[in-house]
């Protein structure tokens, strides 16, 4: 009977996902975690329409005069301050430039400081302007701030991948070694229970929060902040199992042979940790040298966040997805296979 | 003769340069209860596991049920039932869901709602399992043994931690189930408990069976009924020989500092006690007397207390 076949490995589901459901303190790290997380970041780097940029002009000859100046070009605020305070504020980074009246203007700015390079840009501009220069070639403006290129739109992706990871390990690798550290894995080696339904038992269960979680933190992107969700959901839902089987995998292989809670966590995070700076979770890897491409490349969690992108940002179709699937599907194989050859069943 | 439930033939198991297991015989008969006696460390849990498929040993055979763990495991496993030292049920699970999940292993077996009445945990039936007291938690670790309608039952130091009352609870189901007709092999260190449940038990030390037999053929094989125990002040002591020689005393040893005569009467053998203490001048600290228990078995063979390992 096909019925009584499945039957343990759905009890062994069903025990999985009552224990995560009756442990409030999981379901704040899967659901609500995550979502703050977006929300807060959301909140630091919105985009606060036009950018100004911020001048001091130190006390002196025509010192007003230059402040007016400024202004009426657009885009700067500047103000009047005395010698000394404004070098206090230069140097302690409250304002990126100090314009010092004269005969020849003297900017005065930090040149390792990327906002004082271009508070300089645009106020010699402005300046230079104001007093008859003029551009030798047409040039015309089109601001973006479109959904889909603004730092929300790449963070949500990489929020999404860094929780599928965290689950997928924490959820799998943990509880196994937990199950193990009580004799409760021993005991059920003692009954007839198959051992693929006792690591699939730990997998179905993570399918039923996989849903749930990936559905959550979508959802908030797209309502809260305007995050696209230009691909089928289809090609989400395949992503997203794929990447959610590749990181159960691994942490099945981080905990087939710990002993411990403590051994295993270690483990866990030196796993983990390199990925979330190398990945693209928070900014681009391609921030890294060329050198290391290959290797961040062939990482589950970049491969999972770059596919996450594609499929939302990008509305790619699945077709489009196959070399990141493919690798999250190695990585699913591979560590499945190798922790079942040296699993401690006791 | 019919197949022996348990048959296992020089049983070696090394960790190391320890030797928990010393080339161990055991012949258990079906429908018996019998019960591993020995201290802490005898090798009882390391036995019980082999047996059990859980642990291979490093020589030796073993048979349950007339299978081998190398080629019939699946078919074995789905006829014992088991209950080891220290597993933590899941935490979170009530009573119910706990039984529903090990009954789902098995093929054939009890309904999960007969086995909570068996272990008369009716009233917890949905409560947690973290909410339950010892007693009611070994009892369901027990009744997780008994989802499978098993032909033979492995208990690991079954009642170790628990008050009077729920080990009295323990052994009236380990007694049912020997009444059904099952087949029990049980490990302690608590003599009454073995003599109370087992046909026959083997005495274990330094992972070797010193001695095997019934509760009752053991203790007469001490020779007296009765143990009469005494220490003298300043340490004093009187020499064996002296003390053999009293009336009715079977055997002198001494353990811990006191001195132990086994001793057919009590009525006999304690006046002459006195009175040769009288002559001695020897003054008395500590003077019991009992029924002679396996523990003075153990204590016979090998001079120290089962508690101490």
């Amino acid at each position: 009977m096909a019925d009584a076949r499945v039957r343990p490995l759905i009890e062994l589901a069903k025990w999985r996902t009552r224990e995560f459901l009756r442990q409030p303190e999981a379901m704040f790290w899967v659901f609500a975690f995550p979502i703050l997380l977006a929300f807060a970041l959301g909140i630091a780097f919105q985009n606060r329409g036009a950018q100004t940029v911020h001048v001091v002009v130190e006390q002196g000859l025509n010192a007003d005069a230059l402040v007016e100046t400024l202004i009426a070009a657009g885009g700067i605020e500047a103000s009047v301050l005395a010698a000394d305070e404004a070098q206090n504020a230069l140097r302690t980074g409250r304002v990126p430039l100090v314009v010092v009246p004269g005969e020849t203007l003297v900017f005065r700015y930090d040149s390792t400081r990327e906002e004082s390079l271009l508070a300089r840009l645009v106020t010699n501009d402005a300046l230079q302007r104001a007093e008859g220069r003029s551009d030798v070639r047409a040039v015309r403006n089109l601001g973006t701030s479109e959904p889909g290129a603004r730092y929300i739109d790449f963070l949500i992706p990489g929020l999404l991948g860094l929780n599928i990871m965290g689950t997928g390990m924490w959820g799998v690798g943990f509880s196994i070694v937990r199950t193990r550290t009580q004799k409760l894995l021993k005991r059920f080696v003692a009954t007839p229970m198959r051992k693929s339904h006792f690591l699939l038992g730990y997998m179905l269960s993570r399918l039923v929060f996989l849903v749930a979680e990936v559905a959550a933190l979508v959802a908030f992107g797209h309502f809260v902040f305007g995050v696209p969700v230009r691909g089928s959901i289809l090609a989400l839902s395949v992503v997203s199992l794929l990447g959610a089987l590749a990181f159960a995998g691994i942490g099945v292989l981080v905990a087939s042979r710990a002993q411990t809670i403590e051994g295993v966590s270690g483990m866990m995070n030196l796993v983990m940790v390199p990925m979330w700076v190398l990945s693209g979770v928070f900014f681009s890897a391609a921030a890294f040298p060329d050198a290391m491409q290959p290797v961040i490349q062939a990482l589950p969690l970049t491969a999972l966040n770059d596919a996450l992108r594609a499929v939302l940002l990008d509305g790619a179709s699945l077709f489009a997805l196959t070399g990141w699937l493919a690798i999250l599907a190695l990585w699913c194989v591979g560590s499945f296979g190798v922790a079942l050859k040296i699993f401690r069943w006791s | 003769m019919s197949t022996p439930a348990v048959n296992c033939k020089g049983l070696v198991k090394r960790y190391g340069d320890v030797v928990a297991v010393d080339g161990l015989d055991l012949e258990i008969r079906v429908g018996e209860c019998f019960g591993l006696l020995g201290p802490n460390g005898a090798g009882k849990t390391t036995t019980v596991e082999i047996l059990q498929g859980l642990l291979p040993p490093d020589a030796g055979s073993v048979e349950v049920l007339g299978m081998r763990w190398e080629n019939q495991e699946r078919s074995l496993r789905e006829r014992m039932g088991t209950q080891l030292q220290d597993t933590q049920l899941p935490d979170k699970l009530s009573v119910v869901e706990v039984l529903t999940l090990f009954r789902s292993f098995y093929r054939a077996g009890r309904p999960v709602e007969d086995v909570i009445d068996m272990v008369q945990l009716r009233e917890k039936r949905d409560v947690w399992v973290k909410n339950l007291s010892g007693g009611q938690r070994q009892r369901l670790s027990v009744a997780c043994s008994l989802v499978s309608d098993p032909e033979i039952l492995f208990l690991d130091e079954p009642t170790t931690g628990l008050d009077p009352q729920s080990r009295h609870q323990l052994w009236r189901i380990i007694g049912d189930f020997r009444a059904g007709g099952g087949t029990i092999l049980l490990t302690t260190h608590h003599m009454e408990e073995a003599e109370r449940l087992c046909d026959r038990v083997a005495v274990i030390d330094h992972g070797k069976v010193i001695a095997q037999g019934s509760p009752r053929a053991l203790i007469e094989s001490l020779g007296a009924e009765h143990v009469v125990q005494f220490a003298l002040a300043n340490g004093d002591s009187i020499d064996h020989a002296t003390l053999g020689s009293l009336p009715g005393v079977e055997r002198v040893s001494a353990v811990d500092g006191r001195t132990q005569l086994t001793v057919m009467h009590v009525h006999e053998a304690v006046p002459a006690l006195m009175t040769l203490l009288q002559q001695r001048r020897a003054e008395l600290s500590e003077l019991t007397t009992h029924h002679a228990t396996l523990e003075d078995v153990f204590i016979s063979l090998t001079g120290r207390h089962l508690r101490d390992g």
